[in-house]
């Protein structure tokens, strides 16, 4: 039995707009284990940003728990937050979300230049290459966003959430402003990381994006309304080990 | 301990890189602060070399040197500015016979002309003096002689020249013995002056040529005009007993009553080197308030463009809190580049100002003295205001919200 890693109880988040209260939230049960790969769908107004800002330690909720990793992260304090996003976050955002005329390289450096990171500038450099390496994107570490695209862009980004080593990683309509082809060629690098045991959580509203993870989560008026286990859509990517095109070469 | 000490280093490295990033609007921003610490630097430059010379010109003109210069004369109660000169010789005369305390005494007066040497022609000052000259300037003949008293009496038109004018009509030497023309007068060069060098308010004072005064009166000045009296008391001690002797002397020959308003004015060598002083810390005064109100115009400057770079980096932030920049981080990397921002401001203002100063030193030949305290306290100055003026603007962008300012378009 895997351990669980994001445990929520009777989650609970109200808005106060002037006299009305809006219930975003209202009583929600949610348990990831480690290694699972989950999509939150709903439409808009759902709920599932909400509960993604509460999951990605951006929110505090109003009442209910929240179980990150084995700590209560529900009534942190805004520092206590950051420090476990950097630590236990990795953020994929639909727009990218890098800082612009800055190098690959020191985007995916940021998260350790906050964190707890031990190791030399050196080492910091090593790591980030290495998360690099790890979203197939040798050779641009000196490129600034600007001259990536956009598919390249959100590789970055999620080199970026790797670095700090996370519990999770929290992909907010990471393929929004994508097109269909490199949407895929992202969902293949999700699909990747879970293989190598990362915990993925996925918020979308597309279902042609969510089937590419093996358990989908329906949100809608704050309360989940479906949890099913899906036959994940297995992405056949030319890097995999089974096309290798230098086995064609060496046969002719 | 260490680990907080890297991740301080880390947040600067930031700062820095968002500073390289926008250069020229960087560059801008910090305009204010550089005028400001280029006018700290440079009224403080002027105030140093004004005290600096002030005693080194005391020392050259010889602490004993006092100038009487005719005033305004008072008739029927009116006080009027006539055309003539309420000094004269017999004043001077006077001052020589009956003031004890003075040692020497000499008319003085002055005009200008064109200067003609065989081909060769300068403009300069002329003065008309007394054979006691030499002795009230502390002012020696280099080359030949000064004139004599039987010149003085007769009114010969002889000159000694100052070196600048000697070298330059007479570029090969041999300027003593050779006839002049001044005003198409022809002068015989009794001599040449030592050199003395500049004056204080930076005129060349050997640019200069010196004849008897009765000659200058007579031939140059076409009127009988005199100008002023300069005396020099036996000893420094003795100035302010000499002062008092002629202003009563000169009281009683131009009948004026105890108390009532002198037709002369009276300045000891102190006392004009203080008034020049006084003019010229003025000017810095006036440098020093520039410099003031450029470096709080600076900071209001940096605290407008660091809260346009809050707003403008409002998502920027919002990526650098989600991925765990906490407050204090945002705090210090905007409070960072607001310091680095009028550091650098300050750098490039001691430069300007230490290129300014030293432009003023050959343009118009003040005394400057660049002292290195100036440096930092111009440097200790620009890192407050940044501090100051940076605080608001960091503080701001320290408490955004992560959700709005990751949405933030």
């Amino acid at each position: 039995m895997a351990k669980p890693v994001i445990e929520i109880r009777e989650l609970v988040k109200v808005y106060h707009l002037g006299e009305v209260d809006v219930r975003a939230l209202d009583g929600v049960d949610l348990t990831v284990d480690e290694g699972e790969f989950v999509a939150i769908m709903g439409p808009s107004g759902s709920g599932k940003s909400t509960l993604m800002n509460i999951i990605g330690c951006l929110d505090r909720p109003t009442s209910g728990a929240y179980v990150l990793d084995g700590a209560d992260v529900s009534q942190l304090s805004r520092d206590e937050r950051a420090i476990i996003r950097n630590a236990k976050i990795g953020f994929v955002f639909q727009s990218f979300n890098l800082l612009a005329r800055t190098s690959s390289i020191e985007n995916v450096e940021l998260p350790l230049l906050y964190g707890d990171f031990a190791g030399s500038r050196a080492d910091r450099h090593q790591a980030a290459l290495d998360s690099l390496h790890r979203v197939g994107l040798q050779g641009r570490e000196a490129n600034h966003p600007s001259q990536l695209s956009g598919g390249q862009q959100q590789r970055v980004a999620i080199a970026r959430a790797l670095v700090t080593n996370p519990a999770i990683v929290l992909a907010d309509e990471p393929t929004g402003n994508l097109d269909s082809r490199t949407s895929i060629e992202i969902m293949g690098i999700f699909q990747d990381l879970n293989d190598d045991g990362k915990t993925i959580v996925l918020i979308t509203h597309e279902p042609d994006i969510a089937r590419h993870a093996k358990r989908i989560v329906h949100v809608r008026d704050g309360k989940i309304q479906e949890d099913e286990h899906n036959q994940q859509d297995r992405i056949e990517r030319p890097g995999a080990a089974g096309s290798q095109p230098a086995a064609r070469v060496s046969a002719g | 301990m260490r680990n907080s000490f890297v991740r301080l280093g880390n947040i600067t490295v930031v700062g820095l890189k968002s500073i390289a990033r926008n250069k020229m609007r960087s560059l801008l921003t910090a305009l204010g602060i550089v005028i400001g610490v280029a006018c700290v630097i440079v009224s403080v430059a002027i105030g140093a070399g004004v005290a600096q010379s002030v005693s080194e010109m005391i020392n050259s003109l010889g602490s004993n040197y006092i100038m009487i210069m005719p005033g305004t004369s008072t008739q029927s109660g009116a006080r009027m500015f006539t055309g003539q000169s309420t000094l004269s010789e017999d004043d001077a005369e006077a001052i020589r016979r009956e003031v004890p305390a003075v040692a020497y005494v000499s008319p003085n007066l002055r005009t200008a002309a064109q200067v003609v040497a065989g081909e060769l022609n300068w403009s300069t000052s002329i003065q008309g003096v007394g054979i006691d000259w030499p002795n009230i300037r502390s002012w020696n003949v280099e080359d030949g002689s000064f004139f004599t008293e039987g010149d003085v009496r007769s009114g010969s038109k002889v000159a000694v020249l100052g070196k600048t004018v000697a070298d330059s009509l007479f570029p090969n030497g041999g300027a003593a013995g050779s006839i002049i023309r001044i005003k198409n007068v022809p002068f015989r060069v009794t001599g040449v002056l030592e050199k003395k060098g500049g004056s204080m308010m930076g005129s060349d004072q050997d640019d200069v040529i010196v004849a008897p005064y009765t000659t200058v009166m007579k031939r140059l000045m076409g009127q009988n005009r005199f100008g002023m009296i300069i005396a020099s008391a036996v000893s420094a001690e003795e100035v302010p007993n000499a002062m008092d002797q002629i202003d009563a002397l000169l009281r009683q020959r131009h009948r004026i009553p105890q108390g009532g308003d002198a037709d002369f004015m009276m300045r000891s060598q102190e006392e004009i080197a203080q008034a020049n002083a006084q003019q010229v810390g003025l000017m810095r005064n006036l440098l020093l308030g520039i410099a003031i109100v450029s470096l709080f115009v600076g900071g209001i400057g940096i605290m407008n463009i660091m809260l346009v770079s809050v707003t403008e980096r409002t998502r920027e932030i919002g990526i650098r809190m989600a991925i765990g920049a906490r407050g204090r981080h945002v705090l210090l990397q905007f409070l960072f580049e607001a310091v680095t921002l009028s550091v650098l401001g300050g750098l490039l203002g001691v430069l300007f100002g230490i290129g300014v100063a030293k432009l003023i030193e050959k343009a118009i030949k003040w005394p400057i003295v660049v002292s290195p305290e100036a440096i930092v306290v111009a440097f200790v100055v620009a890192a407050t205001i940044g501090i100051f003026f940076g605080f608001y603007p960091a503080r701001k962008a320290s408490k955004l919200d992560p959700i709005d300012a990751l949405r933030y378009e």
